[in-house]
Protein backbone atom coordinates (compact mmCIF):
# COMPACT_ATOMS: atom_id res chain seq x y z
CA UNK A 1 0.00 0.00 0.00
CA UNK A 2 1.70 3.20 -1.14
CA UNK A 3 2.15 4.96 2.63
CA UNK A 4 0.45 8.52 2.08
CA UNK A 5 -1.57 8.77 -1.23
CA UNK A 6 -4.94 10.24 -0.48
CA UNK A 7 -7.61 8.80 -1.39
CA UNK A 8 -10.87 10.52 0.03
CA UNK A 9 -10.35 13.32 2.26
CA UNK A 10 -13.31 15.56 4.35
CA UNK A 11 -12.50 18.41 6.11
CA UNK A 12 -14.86 20.09 8.60
CA UNK A 13 -17.69 18.04 7.01
CA UNK A 14 -21.13 19.53 8.76
CA UNK A 15 -24.39 18.40 7.00
CA UNK A 16 -28.40 18.18 8.08
CA UNK A 17 -31.09 17.28 5.91
CA UNK A 18 -33.52 19.85 5.51
CA UNK A 19 -36.07 21.11 8.23
CA UNK A 20 -33.46 19.21 10.25
CA UNK A 21 -30.83 19.30 13.05
CA UNK A 22 -27.21 18.85 11.65
CA UNK A 23 -26.63 14.71 11.57
CA UNK A 24 -22.86 15.63 10.81
CA UNK A 25 -21.03 17.83 12.72
CA UNK A 26 -16.96 18.38 12.51
CA UNK A 27 -16.29 15.52 10.43
CA UNK A 28 -12.42 15.42 9.56
CA UNK A 29 -11.23 12.12 8.05
CA UNK A 30 -8.86 10.68 5.51
CA UNK A 31 -8.50 7.61 3.61
CA UNK A 32 -5.68 6.02 1.74
CA UNK A 33 -5.48 4.82 -0.97
CA UNK A 34 -5.78 0.68 -1.02
CA UNK A 35 -6.98 1.20 2.75
CA UNK A 36 -9.94 -0.65 4.39
CA UNK A 37 -12.09 1.79 6.30
CA UNK A 38 -14.75 0.78 8.62
CA UNK A 39 -17.36 3.24 9.75
CA UNK A 40 -19.45 2.12 13.12
CA UNK A 41 -21.53 3.37 15.40
CA UNK A 42 -25.37 3.27 16.21
CA UNK A 43 -28.39 3.35 13.77
CA UNK A 44 -28.69 7.28 13.60
CA UNK A 45 -25.00 8.10 14.60
CA UNK A 46 -24.93 9.52 10.81
CA UNK A 47 -22.95 6.50 8.93
CA UNK A 48 -25.47 6.62 5.98
CA UNK A 49 -25.41 10.47 5.67
CA UNK A 50 -21.48 10.21 5.79
CA UNK A 51 -21.31 7.17 3.01
CA UNK A 52 -23.61 9.47 0.77
CA UNK A 53 -21.45 12.45 1.16
CA UNK A 54 -18.41 10.61 -0.31
CA UNK A 55 -20.11 10.42 -3.82
CA UNK A 56 -22.02 14.04 -3.48
CA UNK A 57 -25.41 12.67 -2.88
CA UNK A 58 -25.25 14.55 -0.06
CA UNK A 59 -25.99 17.45 -0.25
CA UNK A 60 -26.43 17.24 -3.78
CA UNK A 61 -29.53 15.07 -4.18
CA UNK A 62 -30.80 15.65 -0.51
CA UNK A 63 -30.43 19.63 -0.35
CA UNK A 64 -30.15 20.64 2.99
CA UNK A 65 -27.34 22.75 4.91
CA UNK A 66 -24.05 21.59 4.19
CA UNK A 67 -20.18 22.84 5.28
CA UNK A 68 -16.78 21.47 4.75
CA UNK A 69 -15.24 20.23 1.98
CA UNK A 70 -15.02 16.03 0.43
CA UNK A 71 -12.55 15.61 -1.93
CA UNK A 72 -12.62 11.98 -3.43
CA UNK A 73 -9.65 11.19 -5.92
CA UNK A 74 -8.69 15.14 -5.80
CA UNK A 75 -12.35 16.05 -6.77
CA UNK A 76 -14.23 18.47 -4.53
CA UNK A 77 -17.78 16.54 -4.35
CA UNK A 78 -19.66 20.30 -4.81
CA UNK A 79 -17.90 20.69 -8.24
CA UNK A 80 -18.74 17.97 -9.82
CA UNK A 81 -22.08 16.36 -10.68
CA UNK A 82 -23.00 12.95 -8.66
CA UNK A 83 -22.83 10.93 -12.29
CA UNK A 84 -19.01 12.26 -12.72
CA UNK A 85 -18.29 11.28 -9.32
CA UNK A 86 -19.99 7.86 -9.83
CA UNK A 87 -16.82 6.88 -11.69
CA UNK A 88 -14.77 7.39 -9.10
CA UNK A 89 -16.66 6.40 -6.46
CA UNK A 90 -19.30 3.38 -6.14
CA UNK A 91 -21.59 3.06 -3.33
CA UNK A 92 -23.51 -0.14 -2.30
CA UNK A 93 -26.37 -0.15 -0.32
CA UNK A 94 -28.08 -2.39 2.65
CA UNK A 95 -30.77 -3.51 0.58
CA UNK A 96 -29.70 -4.55 -2.98
CA UNK A 97 -32.75 -4.43 -4.57
CA UNK A 98 -33.07 -1.02 -3.76
CA UNK A 99 -29.90 -0.85 -5.99
CA UNK A 100 -31.28 -3.01 -8.39
CA UNK A 101 -33.06 -0.98 -11.97
CA UNK A 102 -35.63 -3.10 -11.87
CA UNK A 103 -35.76 -3.07 -15.72
CA UNK A 104 -33.29 -6.15 -16.26
CA UNK A 105 -34.04 -9.17 -16.58
CA UNK A 106 -31.09 -10.63 -16.74
CA UNK A 107 -27.63 -10.55 -14.53
CA UNK A 108 -25.65 -9.02 -17.05
CA UNK A 109 -27.99 -6.86 -18.57
CA UNK A 110 -28.02 -5.30 -14.58
CA UNK A 111 -24.44 -4.67 -14.93
CA UNK A 112 -24.73 -2.91 -18.25
CA UNK A 113 -27.71 -0.96 -17.01
CA UNK A 114 -25.67 1.74 -15.19
CA UNK A 115 -23.01 1.81 -17.55
CA UNK A 116 -25.36 2.41 -20.47
CA UNK A 117 -26.68 5.40 -18.14
CA UNK A 118 -22.95 6.81 -18.05
CA UNK A 119 -22.90 6.45 -22.04
CA UNK A 120 -20.27 3.56 -22.29
CA UNK A 121 -20.04 1.72 -25.71
CA UNK A 122 -21.39 -1.39 -26.73
CA UNK A 123 -17.99 -2.88 -27.11
CA UNK A 124 -16.25 -1.46 -23.81
CA UNK A 125 -19.07 -2.86 -21.60
CA UNK A 126 -18.84 -6.37 -22.65
CA UNK A 127 -15.66 -6.53 -21.30
CA UNK A 128 -16.23 -4.82 -18.31
CA UNK A 129 -19.43 -7.19 -17.38
CA UNK A 130 -17.35 -10.29 -17.71
CA UNK A 131 -14.68 -8.54 -15.63
CA UNK A 132 -17.22 -7.65 -12.67
CA UNK A 133 -19.21 -10.27 -12.51
CA UNK A 134 -15.93 -12.38 -12.25
CA UNK A 135 -14.61 -10.38 -9.49
CA UNK A 136 -17.69 -11.14 -7.53
CA UNK A 137 -17.83 -14.73 -8.64
CA UNK A 138 -21.18 -14.80 -10.55
CA UNK A 139 -19.52 -15.63 -13.74
CA UNK A 140 -22.00 -18.62 -14.86
CA UNK A 141 -25.35 -16.51 -13.83
CA UNK A 142 -24.91 -13.97 -16.26
CA UNK A 143 -28.90 -15.16 -18.18
CA UNK A 144 -30.33 -15.65 -14.47
CA UNK A 145 -33.36 -13.15 -13.46
CA UNK A 146 -31.04 -10.68 -10.51
CA UNK A 147 -34.64 -11.53 -8.23
CA UNK A 148 -34.11 -15.09 -8.77
CA UNK A 149 -30.43 -14.61 -6.77
CA UNK A 150 -29.73 -15.30 -2.67
CA UNK A 151 -29.47 -12.63 -1.09
CA UNK A 152 -25.60 -12.87 -1.09
CA UNK A 153 -25.48 -13.07 -5.24
CA UNK A 154 -27.82 -10.13 -5.33
CA UNK A 155 -25.62 -8.00 -3.18
CA UNK A 156 -22.38 -9.42 -4.98
CA UNK A 157 -24.66 -8.44 -8.15
CA UNK A 158 -24.76 -4.83 -6.62
CA UNK A 159 -21.01 -4.75 -6.27
CA UNK A 160 -20.49 -5.47 -9.63
CA UNK A 161 -22.78 -3.11 -11.36
CA UNK A 162 -20.66 -0.27 -9.25
CA UNK A 163 -17.42 -1.98 -10.23
CA UNK A 164 -18.02 -2.11 -13.64
CA UNK A 165 -17.28 1.80 -13.66
CA UNK A 166 -13.63 0.61 -12.39
CA UNK A 167 -14.22 3.09 -9.48
CA UNK A 168 -11.21 3.70 -7.71
CA UNK A 169 -13.12 3.60 -4.00
CA UNK A 170 -15.91 1.68 -3.14
CA UNK A 171 -18.42 2.94 -0.39
CA UNK A 172 -20.77 0.34 0.69
CA UNK A 173 -23.49 1.16 3.28
CA UNK A 174 -24.09 -2.35 6.17
CA UNK A 175 -23.82 -4.18 2.95
CA UNK A 176 -24.65 -7.75 5.23
CA UNK A 177 -27.22 -6.56 7.64
CA UNK A 178 -30.15 -8.33 5.88
CA UNK A 179 -27.59 -11.21 4.75
CA UNK A 180 -28.14 -14.85 6.27
CA UNK A 181 -24.45 -15.89 7.69
CA UNK A 182 -23.81 -17.71 4.10
CA UNK A 183 -24.22 -14.65 2.42
CA UNK A 184 -22.81 -12.38 4.80
CA UNK A 185 -19.23 -14.80 4.46
CA UNK A 186 -19.82 -14.60 0.20
CA UNK A 187 -20.09 -10.56 0.28
CA UNK A 188 -17.30 -10.33 3.16
CA UNK A 189 -15.14 -12.70 0.88
CA UNK A 190 -15.49 -10.32 -2.05
CA UNK A 191 -14.43 -7.15 -0.22
CA UNK A 192 -11.44 -8.86 1.09
CA UNK A 193 -10.61 -9.69 -2.16
CA UNK A 194 -11.43 -6.33 -3.98
CA UNK A 195 -9.05 -4.56 -1.42
CA UNK A 196 -6.44 -7.08 -2.06
CA UNK A 197 -7.07 -6.10 -5.54
CA UNK A 198 -6.35 -2.70 -4.48
CA UNK A 199 -9.90 -1.33 -4.17
CA UNK A 200 -10.00 1.57 -1.69
CA UNK A 201 -13.21 0.11 0.86
CA UNK A 202 -14.62 2.11 2.82
CA UNK A 203 -17.44 0.21 4.66
CA UNK A 204 -20.27 1.03 7.66
CA UNK A 205 -21.11 -1.90 9.83
CA UNK A 206 -22.02 -3.83 12.70
CA UNK A 207 -20.62 -7.31 12.59
CA UNK A 208 -17.61 -6.11 14.81
CA UNK A 209 -15.87 -9.33 15.02
CA UNK A 210 -15.50 -9.61 11.04
CA UNK A 211 -14.58 -5.71 10.93
CA UNK A 212 -12.24 -6.62 13.70
CA UNK A 213 -10.33 -9.49 11.42
CA UNK A 214 -10.11 -7.05 7.76
CA UNK A 215 -10.46 -3.39 8.88
CA UNK A 216 -7.42 -1.07 8.49
CA UNK A 217 -8.86 1.74 10.39
CA UNK A 218 -12.00 2.25 11.73
CA UNK A 219 -13.63 5.74 13.10
CA UNK A 220 -16.57 5.06 15.37
CA UNK A 221 -19.44 7.98 15.03
CA UNK A 222 -22.09 9.06 17.29
CA UNK A 223 -24.63 11.56 17.11
CA UNK A 224 -22.70 12.83 13.89
CA UNK A 225 -19.20 13.12 15.38
CA UNK A 226 -16.80 11.09 15.31
CA UNK A 227 -15.80 9.78 19.02
CA UNK A 228 -13.22 7.51 18.32
CA UNK A 229 -10.35 7.32 15.77
CA UNK A 230 -7.55 5.12 14.97
CA UNK A 231 -5.79 1.61 13.97
CA UNK A 232 -8.42 -1.05 14.09
CA UNK A 233 -7.20 -2.35 17.37
CA UNK A 234 -6.76 1.03 18.81
CA UNK A 235 -10.79 1.97 18.58
CA UNK A 236 -11.99 -1.70 19.23
CA UNK A 237 -10.35 -2.26 22.20
CA UNK A 238 -12.00 1.18 23.88
CA UNK A 239 -14.34 -1.32 25.74
CA UNK A 240 -15.88 1.52 27.43
CA UNK A 241 -16.12 4.44 25.18
CA UNK A 242 -17.88 1.90 22.54
CA UNK A 243 -20.30 0.11 24.94
CA UNK A 244 -21.33 4.62 25.52
CA UNK A 245 -22.22 5.20 22.29
CA UNK A 246 -24.26 1.63 22.19
CA UNK A 247 -21.17 -0.58 19.84
CA UNK A 248 -20.40 -4.10 21.78
CA UNK A 249 -17.02 -4.57 20.73
CA UNK A 250 -15.58 -8.51 19.99
CA UNK A 251 -17.11 -10.65 22.23
CA UNK A 252 -13.40 -11.79 23.26
CA UNK A 253 -12.01 -8.48 23.72
CA UNK A 254 -14.90 -7.29 26.36
CA UNK A 255 -13.85 -10.63 27.75
CA UNK A 256 -10.32 -9.21 28.51
CA UNK A 257 -11.38 -5.95 29.52
CA UNK A 258 -13.61 -7.94 31.85
CA UNK A 259 -11.01 -10.26 33.33
CA UNK A 260 -8.55 -7.43 33.47
CA UNK A 261 -11.07 -5.08 35.59
CA UNK A 262 -12.66 -8.14 38.33
CA UNK A 263 -9.85 -10.18 38.17
CA UNK A 264 -6.78 -8.19 37.51
CA UNK A 265 -5.54 -10.03 34.55
CA UNK A 266 -4.55 -7.73 32.32
CA UNK A 267 -2.82 -9.18 28.75
CA UNK A 268 -0.34 -6.04 27.18
CA UNK A 269 -2.94 -5.58 24.82
CA UNK A 270 -6.51 -7.05 24.50
CA UNK A 271 -7.08 -9.40 21.47
CA UNK A 272 -9.36 -8.42 18.61
CA UNK A 273 -9.85 -11.53 16.76
CA UNK A 274 -10.17 -14.78 17.48
CA UNK A 275 -7.30 -16.57 17.23
CA UNK A 276 -5.15 -13.94 18.69
CA UNK A 277 -7.87 -14.20 21.92
CA UNK A 278 -6.98 -18.26 21.68
CA UNK A 279 -3.02 -17.60 21.47
CA UNK A 280 -2.98 -15.17 24.29
CA UNK A 281 -5.27 -17.70 27.05
CA UNK A 282 -3.90 -20.50 25.76
CA UNK A 283 -0.30 -19.06 27.10
CA UNK A 284 -1.85 -17.91 29.80
CA UNK A 285 -3.41 -21.19 30.78
CA UNK A 286 -0.45 -22.75 30.36
CA UNK A 287 2.00 -20.81 31.87
CA UNK A 288 -0.21 -20.47 35.41
CA UNK A 289 -0.72 -24.66 35.26
CA UNK B 1 -41.37 -30.48 -0.38
CA UNK B 2 -40.59 -27.35 2.27
CA UNK B 3 -41.01 -29.63 5.38
CA UNK B 4 -40.63 -33.56 5.04
CA UNK B 5 -41.60 -35.55 8.23
CA UNK B 6 -41.13 -32.94 10.95
CA UNK B 7 -42.09 -33.74 14.46
CA UNK B 8 -41.75 -31.27 17.17
CA UNK B 9 -43.61 -30.74 20.49
CA UNK B 10 -43.52 -27.43 22.49
CA UNK B 11 -43.94 -26.99 26.17
CA UNK B 12 -45.25 -23.62 27.37
CA UNK B 13 -42.98 -20.93 28.40
CA UNK B 14 -40.28 -22.67 26.21
CA UNK B 15 -38.22 -19.90 24.50
CA UNK B 16 -36.93 -21.72 21.81
CA UNK B 17 -34.26 -20.68 18.57
CA UNK B 18 -34.94 -21.70 15.14
CA UNK B 19 -32.09 -21.74 13.25
CA UNK B 20 -30.38 -23.07 9.80
CA UNK B 21 -29.78 -21.43 6.41
CA UNK B 22 -32.26 -19.68 4.59
CA UNK B 23 -34.43 -21.94 2.14
CA UNK B 24 -33.47 -25.05 5.00
CA UNK B 25 -37.69 -24.54 6.45
CA UNK B 26 -37.58 -22.71 9.39
CA UNK B 27 -39.83 -20.12 8.40
CA UNK B 28 -42.16 -22.63 7.10
CA UNK B 29 -42.01 -24.65 9.86
CA UNK B 30 -42.85 -21.35 12.38
CA UNK B 31 -45.70 -20.44 9.92
CA UNK B 32 -47.75 -23.67 10.55
CA UNK B 33 -47.65 -22.96 14.23
CA UNK B 34 -50.31 -19.95 13.48
CA UNK B 35 -52.24 -21.28 10.77
CA UNK B 36 -50.69 -19.11 8.37
CA UNK B 37 -49.26 -22.85 6.49
CA UNK B 38 -51.45 -25.85 7.04
CA UNK B 39 -49.79 -29.55 6.85
CA UNK B 40 -50.07 -31.25 3.50
CA UNK B 41 -49.34 -34.66 5.24
CA UNK B 42 -49.41 -34.88 9.26
CA UNK B 43 -51.26 -32.98 12.05
CA UNK B 44 -49.77 -29.60 13.71
CA UNK B 45 -51.63 -29.55 17.01
CA UNK B 46 -52.18 -25.80 18.97
CA UNK B 47 -53.26 -26.15 22.92
CA UNK B 48 -54.58 -29.79 21.85
CA UNK B 49 -56.91 -28.34 18.30
CA UNK B 50 -55.52 -29.21 15.03
CA UNK B 51 -54.57 -25.94 13.31
CA UNK B 52 -56.84 -27.27 10.37
CA UNK B 53 -60.07 -27.10 12.48
CA UNK B 54 -58.92 -23.45 13.63
CA UNK B 55 -59.54 -20.55 11.38
CA UNK B 56 -56.51 -18.58 11.06
CA UNK B 57 -57.82 -15.21 13.06
CA UNK B 58 -58.74 -17.17 16.01
CA UNK B 59 -55.46 -18.89 16.08
CA UNK B 60 -53.79 -15.40 15.53
CA UNK B 61 -55.20 -14.62 19.15
CA UNK B 62 -52.83 -17.67 20.65
CA UNK B 63 -50.14 -17.74 18.59
CA UNK B 64 -49.14 -14.00 17.14
CA UNK B 65 -45.87 -14.01 14.08
CA UNK B 66 -44.07 -11.18 13.50
CA UNK B 67 -42.81 -11.04 9.83
CA UNK B 68 -39.38 -10.61 9.32
CA UNK B 69 -40.38 -8.20 6.38
CA UNK B 70 -41.61 -5.18 8.66
CA UNK B 71 -43.30 -4.16 5.58
CA UNK B 72 -45.22 -7.44 4.92
CA UNK B 73 -47.09 -6.53 8.55
CA UNK B 74 -47.31 -2.95 8.80
CA UNK B 75 -50.36 -0.74 6.91
CA UNK B 76 -51.56 1.76 9.15
CA UNK B 77 -50.54 5.83 8.86
CA UNK B 78 -49.57 5.74 12.47
CA UNK B 79 -47.87 4.07 14.82
CA UNK B 80 -50.63 3.83 17.30
CA UNK B 81 -53.50 2.26 14.69
CA UNK B 82 -50.96 0.22 13.86
CA UNK B 83 -50.40 -1.43 17.17
CA UNK B 84 -54.41 -1.00 18.56
CA UNK B 85 -55.62 -2.72 14.97
CA UNK B 86 -55.24 -6.32 16.58
CA UNK B 87 -57.20 -5.67 20.04
CA UNK B 88 -59.84 -3.98 17.83
CA UNK B 89 -60.26 -6.43 15.61
CA UNK B 90 -60.39 -9.16 18.42
CA UNK B 91 -63.34 -7.24 19.87
CA UNK B 92 -62.10 -5.44 23.12
CA UNK B 93 -63.55 -2.66 24.85
CA UNK B 94 -62.38 0.72 23.94
CA UNK B 95 -60.77 1.30 27.13
CA UNK B 96 -59.04 -2.50 26.82
CA UNK B 97 -58.13 -1.77 23.53
CA UNK B 98 -56.46 1.72 24.64
CA UNK B 99 -54.57 -0.02 27.47
CA UNK B 100 -53.12 -2.66 25.44
CA UNK B 101 -52.09 -0.17 22.61
CA UNK B 102 -50.33 1.88 25.28
CA UNK B 103 -48.80 -1.06 27.10
CA UNK B 104 -47.44 -2.22 23.80
CA UNK B 105 -46.22 0.37 22.34
CA UNK B 106 -44.36 1.61 25.78
CA UNK B 107 -43.03 -2.10 26.42
CA UNK B 108 -40.79 -1.94 23.00
CA UNK B 109 -39.75 1.42 23.73
CA UNK B 110 -41.90 3.58 20.96
CA UNK B 111 -43.93 5.88 23.94
CA UNK B 112 -43.91 8.65 21.92
CA UNK B 113 -43.69 8.37 18.98
CA UNK B 114 -47.46 7.02 18.44
CA UNK B 115 -48.44 9.29 16.37
CA UNK B 116 -45.43 8.62 13.72
CA UNK B 117 -46.13 7.47 10.42
CA UNK B 118 -44.36 3.64 10.54
CA UNK B 119 -42.26 4.17 7.85
CA UNK B 120 -40.83 7.50 9.26
CA UNK B 121 -39.26 4.87 11.86
CA UNK B 122 -35.66 3.49 10.86
CA UNK B 123 -35.71 -0.12 10.26
CA UNK B 124 -34.88 -1.06 13.66
CA UNK B 125 -38.02 0.59 15.20
CA UNK B 126 -40.09 -0.57 12.39
CA UNK B 127 -39.19 -4.04 13.39
CA UNK B 128 -39.94 -3.12 17.15
CA UNK B 129 -43.12 -1.71 16.21
CA UNK B 130 -44.39 -5.04 14.13
CA UNK B 131 -43.47 -6.68 17.53
CA UNK B 132 -45.49 -4.16 19.58
CA UNK B 133 -48.38 -4.93 17.01
CA UNK B 134 -48.65 -8.50 17.83
CA UNK B 135 -47.61 -8.14 21.61
CA UNK B 136 -51.19 -6.04 22.19
CA UNK B 137 -53.02 -9.43 21.46
CA UNK B 138 -50.99 -10.98 24.29
CA UNK B 139 -50.87 -14.32 22.84
CA UNK B 140 -50.24 -17.21 24.67
CA UNK B 141 -47.15 -17.87 21.38
CA UNK B 142 -44.99 -15.53 20.10
CA UNK B 143 -43.01 -16.59 16.41
CA UNK B 144 -40.73 -13.45 15.85
CA UNK B 145 -38.72 -14.29 12.24
CA UNK B 146 -35.49 -12.74 12.26
CA UNK B 147 -36.39 -9.81 14.76
CA UNK B 148 -32.18 -9.19 15.07
CA UNK B 149 -31.99 -8.08 11.06
CA UNK B 150 -30.85 -4.74 10.69
CA UNK B 151 -30.57 -3.81 14.11
CA UNK B 152 -28.05 -2.26 15.42
CA UNK B 153 -26.13 -3.65 19.02
CA UNK B 154 -28.49 -1.77 21.40
CA UNK B 155 -32.17 -2.64 19.06
CA UNK B 156 -30.58 -6.11 19.56
CA UNK B 157 -30.29 -5.66 23.28
CA UNK B 158 -34.12 -4.23 23.61
CA UNK B 159 -35.34 -7.15 21.56
CA UNK B 160 -33.83 -10.16 23.54
CA UNK B 161 -34.75 -8.39 26.78
CA UNK B 162 -38.09 -7.99 25.50
CA UNK B 163 -38.29 -11.76 24.89
CA UNK B 164 -36.89 -12.31 28.48
CA UNK B 165 -39.54 -10.21 29.78
CA UNK B 166 -42.12 -11.77 27.69
CA UNK B 167 -40.98 -15.26 28.65
CA UNK B 168 -40.85 -14.32 32.45
CA UNK B 169 -45.00 -13.23 32.41
CA UNK B 170 -45.43 -16.11 30.83
CA UNK B 171 -45.47 -16.24 27.04
CA UNK B 172 -43.83 -18.80 25.00
CA UNK B 173 -41.43 -17.53 22.39
CA UNK B 174 -40.12 -18.93 19.13
CA UNK B 175 -37.71 -16.60 17.50
CA UNK B 176 -35.70 -17.35 14.26
CA UNK B 177 -32.42 -16.21 13.70
CA UNK B 178 -28.87 -16.47 12.26
CA UNK B 179 -27.42 -14.60 15.07
CA UNK B 180 -25.77 -16.91 18.05
CA UNK B 181 -24.50 -14.51 19.84
CA UNK B 182 -28.14 -13.97 20.31
CA UNK B 183 -29.53 -17.39 20.63
CA UNK B 184 -27.04 -17.92 23.63
CA UNK B 185 -28.74 -14.95 25.39
CA UNK B 186 -31.98 -15.65 24.74
CA UNK B 187 -33.24 -19.25 23.79
CA UNK B 188 -32.55 -22.17 26.29
CA UNK B 189 -33.27 -24.63 23.64
CA UNK B 190 -32.01 -24.63 20.09
CA UNK B 191 -34.05 -26.35 17.03
CA UNK B 192 -31.87 -26.84 13.65
CA UNK B 193 -33.45 -26.99 10.58
CA UNK B 194 -31.90 -28.06 7.10
CA UNK B 195 -33.35 -29.48 4.05
CA UNK B 196 -36.71 -29.53 5.16
CA UNK B 197 -36.27 -31.49 8.55
CA UNK B 198 -35.06 -30.89 12.15
CA UNK B 199 -31.51 -31.84 12.29
CA UNK B 200 -30.72 -31.40 15.88
CA UNK B 201 -33.25 -30.04 18.82
CA UNK B 202 -31.83 -29.79 22.45
CA UNK B 203 -30.73 -27.36 25.04
CA UNK B 204 -28.52 -24.37 23.73
CA UNK B 205 -25.57 -25.19 25.38
CA UNK B 206 -25.74 -28.68 24.07
CA UNK B 207 -26.27 -28.00 20.30
CA UNK B 208 -23.35 -25.49 20.69
CA UNK B 209 -21.23 -28.46 21.22
CA UNK B 210 -22.56 -30.43 18.03
CA UNK B 211 -19.74 -28.39 15.76
CA UNK B 212 -20.00 -31.25 13.40
CA UNK B 213 -23.82 -30.71 12.57
CA UNK B 214 -23.10 -27.38 12.93
CA UNK B 215 -20.30 -26.70 10.63
CA UNK B 216 -22.89 -28.74 8.32
CA UNK B 217 -25.69 -25.97 8.14
CA UNK B 218 -22.75 -23.61 8.19
CA UNK B 219 -23.48 -22.23 11.32
CA UNK B 220 -20.67 -21.23 13.78
CA UNK B 221 -21.84 -20.42 17.43
CA UNK B 222 -21.14 -17.38 19.21
CA UNK B 223 -17.12 -16.00 19.93
CA UNK B 224 -17.12 -16.78 23.31
CA UNK B 225 -17.82 -20.61 22.36
CA UNK B 226 -15.58 -20.73 19.55
CA UNK B 227 -12.78 -19.49 22.15
CA UNK B 228 -14.34 -22.02 24.94
CA UNK B 229 -13.75 -25.14 22.16
CA UNK B 230 -10.34 -23.80 21.19
CA UNK B 231 -8.77 -24.11 24.53
CA UNK B 232 -10.81 -27.22 25.59
CA UNK B 233 -7.53 -28.80 25.13
CA UNK B 234 -6.18 -26.25 28.44
CA UNK B 235 -8.98 -27.29 30.03
CA UNK B 236 -11.49 -25.02 29.74
CA UNK B 237 -15.10 -26.14 29.67
CA UNK B 238 -16.36 -26.40 26.15
CA UNK B 239 -19.80 -24.98 26.37
CA UNK B 240 -19.52 -21.80 28.01
CA UNK B 241 -21.70 -19.07 26.22
CA UNK B 242 -21.33 -15.84 27.24
CA UNK B 243 -18.36 -13.17 28.47
CA UNK B 244 -19.53 -13.25 31.90
CA UNK B 245 -19.33 -17.42 32.32
CA UNK B 246 -15.93 -17.05 30.08
CA UNK B 247 -14.22 -14.58 32.75
CA UNK B 248 -15.55 -16.42 35.51
CA UNK B 249 -14.27 -19.87 34.56
CA UNK B 250 -10.90 -18.89 32.60
CA UNK B 251 -10.12 -15.97 35.23
CA UNK B 252 -10.79 -18.77 38.09
CA UNK B 253 -8.45 -21.34 35.90
CA UNK B 254 -5.59 -18.62 35.43
CA UNK B 255 -5.87 -17.02 39.02
CA UNK B 256 -5.98 -20.79 40.64
CA UNK B 257 -2.61 -21.49 38.97
CA UNK B 258 -0.93 -18.03 40.12
CA UNK B 259 -2.41 -19.11 43.35
CA UNK B 260 -0.62 -22.30 43.23
CA UNK B 261 2.38 -20.89 41.36
CA UNK B 262 3.27 -18.28 44.16
CA UNK B 263 2.64 -21.17 46.88
CA UNK B 264 5.23 -23.47 45.33
CA UNK B 265 7.82 -20.46 45.40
Amino acid sequence: MPADEVSVQVDNLTFGYPGHAYVLREINLRVLKGEMFGIIGSNGAGKSTLCKAFNGLVPQFYGGTYGGEVTVSGMNVMKHTVAELSLKVGLVFQEPTNQFSGVSTRVDEEVAFGMSMMGFQREEMTDRITDSLRKVGLEGLENRSPFELSGGQQQRLAIATVLAVKPEVIVMDEPTAQLDPVGKTEVLETMRALNREGYTIIVAEHEIEELATFADRIIALNEGRIVLEGSTRNVLTQIEQLKKIGVDPPSITELSHLMATKAGFTPEEYPITLDEAITLYRDRIRGAS
Amino acid sequence: MALNGVSLEIEPKETIALIGQNGGGKTTLAKQFNGLLKPSKGRVLVKGIETREIPTNKLALTVGYVFQNPSHQIFSSKVWDEVAFGPKNAGFSEQEIEERTKWAIGAVGLSGSEQTHPYDLDYGKMKLLTIASIMSIKPEVYCLDEPTTGQDHQGRRRVAELIQDLNESGSTVIVITHDMRFVAEVAKRIVLVAAGNIVADGPTREIFEKTDILAKAQIRPPQITQLAQALGDCGVRRNLMTVREAADSIGAMIARGKGRGSKLA
